[in-house]
């Protein structure tokens, strides 16, 4: 009897996730954010269907606040793996002039992302969207099914949802419903880093410290990635070495101050910290209850 | 912040980098229950605590939420970590399972914390169906309770065969020895008809970490280990079924080209090596494997739980849903199977109605055909029984409508377990455990016999039963009454006794006829979405 490492039954888990999705959905999607989960993600989805390609296309829901090196990361990933990627931007967004300073994290994110997927979702008529999310994120992710069913209008009901035992997933839907399916349920973000090490999976850049430009607001690190973003009174640009634990729109995701350049470094880094990845993000602090209050109205 | 002084997480869980960082130690995934209000979010938040699972920015929000919602006065409400929808944390009740992640240098850890309402049992026996081990709450002042029998049956019936009886709130009874030796000799003699491994009894407090890393100076009296090194030795039960070869569910059939073909899926039992004889069921035909592969590349060998998919060396029809089976088995493929049922729907179980069922990958319509008995879970005892209701526990044959590769659930929980489906509202409404082929075999004619009379008239005590009597105690007494009149009018006796006959024979006839023409109307008014969802996924 061989005993299974830890990341070899997490990895054999989602594997069987993800060939679950491809065999009982007609249209799915891989919701690509770039960020390291996405890289595991995707990863994941190359093996299950090895020596084949993943025969889904990847979508990712540009909000257009997105740093430079995430977007030229993703296009080499796509040309790299030889893969469909699938860019959308909410037009009606960037036309009503939305953006995370004037509007407010709130509104912003709530347009150009839960929207904006919204309508990626229903233009291709997508009915499976693989999602990088983990239990360990957030309070109300560790309530959610690893086959989340979703409304025709994309709304998720937490009183309502069917049980998962064993590893036996009802994907039975009605005309319009779909499921967003979430393979890395039962990873942690030191499962994901562990295995991208053992892997050697590519990630962007910015999760490793170098001298960025940062400006101190609102007491988080932001780091200006371009000229958009105005200087407020008594504002400077400093250069600092930080780096990113997760990635998002660049005005709304804190840097840390760092050293850690290699995954070691990262690893040792993480297994330290008193704070968790979610601390840079803005839009998770909304007000309590704020991320189950956005995946009732669709948000990933 | 004095709560959070007072909680600084014990120094001696000092983390080794290495064995955490190369990912090669194990997991154990268990599940805490028991009953309302027993302090299991309480526990399982002081477990990430103290293992370091949880962060300042957490500890902030924590420190806000426990003075609005929190029902520890000043200190710190660790229920609040894990209860994570508004509605809980409101309600200051756990209504979903829960999964949590914390490591320790030793081991990995994912716990199901499940709810303890009767209401929300189904989401139990889901934490329950991928645990290791199990830790059963009991409140040291109100002792065994209806629920924690209940639980204790859910976990027993669904393998985990090792529980911890987490003796919780000493702290409330002065630690008082006496106490914990009555609820251990209670529970012992409440469960002893159930199939447990081992079963380790720990006095502790949650709410002030007694027994939880490491044993408290509180209980001078026990001996025994506290919580956390418990979970981290304990050794997950072996599940073997005792059979040499293989077992691989064929989940998706990856057909990229033309040159290409290969069945992907998870090693649900054995050991595969390129070359072996494989049979694939149900349909018996036989081949070789050819080749291996992993996620990125061949393998020369694959385990029980690996993803894998594998060529084989003939043009073999071979479809999702069926299995490729390696070894000596006299396993075969079965249209009827006997199963304990956990009915999780909101409307009850209905015999000879048309589920769906799932097991392993492969999906058929089913219908139970005979249900055995109900089973009483304050007491364990088995009784005849028409139904069962939501959180209800019975004994079923179900009859299915195409040949299924199963196994019975002690020996393999992939090829054991099953989920019943409702074809209109789509919903999961029953767990399935196979406890072996159809207990209905053609030798067995008192089975067979009980199974037709109560597919003819019913099960016992059911309505349809009483229906039926009702209505053949009325046929009898009319063609009886028509036969008496005809004989009187006529002076014929046996004209009388043709016209009884004749109106049993033409009313049923013509009964049966106008029933149908009504139902084929019916469907046909049915909205479209439901009969559409109804046509398989």
């Amino acid at each position: 009897m061989i005993q299974m490492s830890h990341l070899d039954k997490l990895e054999a888990e989602s594997i069987f996730i993800i060939r679950e999705v491809v065999a009982t959905c007609d249209n799915p999607v891989l919701l690509y954010s770039i960020g390291k989960d996405s890289a595991v993600l995707l990863h994941l989805a190359m093996k299950a269907f090895y020596p084949a390609r993943p025969p889904f296309p990847l979508l990712h829901v540009d909000t257009t606040w997105k740093f430079r090196e995430m977007i030229s990361f993703r296009d080499e990933t796509a040309r790299r793996l030889g893969l469909n990627l699938i860019v959308h931007i909410n037009e009606e967004g960037v036309r009503a002039g939305v953006n995370p300073f004037a509007s407010g994290s709130r509104v912003h994110t709530d347009v150009m992302k839960t929207q904006g997927l919204k309508q990626a979702l229903d233009r291709h008529g997508f009915d499976a969207a693989f999602g990088g999310a983990r239990r360990d994120e957030e309070k109300s992710r560790a309530k959610e099914r690893v086959f989340s069913l979703r409304s025709a209008e994309h709304r998720w009901d937490p009183r309502n949802q069917r049980p998962e035992p064993w590893s036996l997933f009802n994907t039975r839907k009605r005309k319009g419903e779909s499921f967003r399916v979430f393979p890395l349920s039962n990873w942690t973000e030191a499962d994901v880093w562990d295995y991208i090490a053992r892997e050697n999976i590519p990630v962007v850049p910015l999760y490793f410290a170098a001298p960025r430009p940062v400006v101190r607001r609102d007491g988080a690190l932001i780091m200006r990635d371009d000229e958009r973003m105005e200087l407020r009174p008594g504002e400077v640009i400093e250069t600092m070495s930080v780096r990113f634990r997760t990635l998002g729109c660049y005005p709304l995701t804190g840097a840390v101050e760092s050293t850690a350049a290699t995954l070691e470094d990262i690893i040792a880094e993480m297994r330290g910290s008193r704070a968790s990845e979610r601390q840079g993000r803005i839009i998770d602090h909304d007000g309590a209850g704020s991320m189950e209050q956005k995946k009732h109205e669709g948000y990933f | 912040m004095s709560a959070l002084a007072r909680l600084v997480p014990v120094p001696d869980a000092e983390p080794a980098p290495e064995a955490l960082a190369a990912g090669r130690h194990s997991l154990l995934r268990f599940i805490t229950c028991g009953s309302v209000d027993d302090g299991k979010s309480t526990l399982i938040g002081r477990m990430l605590f103290e293992a370091g699972a949880v962060f300042e920015d957490q500890l902030d929000s924590l420190a806000k939420d426990s003075r609005k919602f929190g029902t520890q006065g000043e200190a710190l409400d660790f229920a609040l970590l894990v209860d994570g929808l508004s509605a809980e944390r409101e309600q200051g009740i756990t209504i979903d399972v829960a999964y949590r992640y914390f490591a320790t240098p030793r081991r990995s850890f994912i716990v199901a914390d499940t709810p303890g309402h009767e209401q929300y049992t189904r989401n139990m026996a889901t934490g329950a169906s991928t645990a290791d081990l199990a830790v059963i709450l009991v409140d040291a002042r109100k002792g065994l309770l209806p629920q924690t029998r209940r639980h204790s049956y859910i976990v027993s019936s669904l393998g985990v065969r090792d529980i911890v009886v987490a003796i919780n709130k000493m702290d409330l009874v002065g630690f008082d020895e006496a106490i914990f030796r009555r609820i251990e000799a209670d529970y012992r003699a409440a469960t002893a008809g159930l199939n447990f491994r081992s079963v380790t009894f720990i006095p502790l407090s949650a709410r002030d970490g007694d027994n939880v890393v490491v044993r408290s100076g509180r209980t001078p009296w026990y001996s025994g280990p506290a919580l956390l090194p418990v979970l981290e030795e304990a050794e997950p039960a072996a599940r073997a079924d005792g059979q040499a070869g293989f077992l691989l569910p064929v989940q998706w059939i990856n057909r990229p080209d033309l040159d290409f073909r290969g069945f992907a899926g998870t090693l649900a039992a054995g050991t595969l090596v390129a070359g072996d004889a494989v049979t694939v069921l149900p349909s018996g035909r036989t081949t070789r494997i050819a080749r291996v592969i992993g996620g990125d590349g061949d393998l020369t060998r694959a385990h029980a739980g690996q993803a894998i998919t594998v060529t084989t060396v003939d043009e073999v029809d071979i479809a999702r849903g069926d299995v490729l089976v390696g070894g000596h088995r006299d396993l075969k493929a079965a249209t009827q199977i006997a199963a304990r049922l956990i009915w999780t729907g909101a409307e009850p179980l209905e015999i000879g109605r048309e589920y769906q069922l799932k097991l392993g990958t492969a999906l058929v319509n089913t219908r139970v055909a005979l249900l055995h008995d109900a089973v009483d879970i304050e007491t364990f005892e088995a009784r005849p029984a028409a139904s069962l209701p939501m959180n209800g526990i019975g004994h079923a044959t179900l009859r299915l409508d195409a040949p299924v590769v199963c196994l019975p659930y002690d020996g393999n929980r992939d090829l054991g377990g099953f989920i019943l489906i409702d074809r209109i509202s789509n919903e999961t409404v029953g767990f399935g455990l196979v406890s072996g082929p159809g207990a209905t075999e053609a030798g067995d004619w008192r089975s067979r016999l009980a199974q037709g009379a109560q597919d003819l008239i019913g099960a016992p005590g059911s309505e349809r039963r009483g229906d039926v009597l009702a209505l053949v105690s009325w046929r009898l007494a009319s063609a009886g009454t028509l036969a008496g009149i005809v004989a009187v009018v006529t002076g014929q006796p046996l004209a009388g006794l043709a016209a009884g006959a004749a109106d049993i024979v033409a009313r049923s006839v013509l009964r049966t006829l106008h029933d149908g023409l009504w139902r084929r109307a019916r469907e046909r008014s049915l909205p479209a979405d439901v009969a559409e969802s109804g046509g398989g996924i």
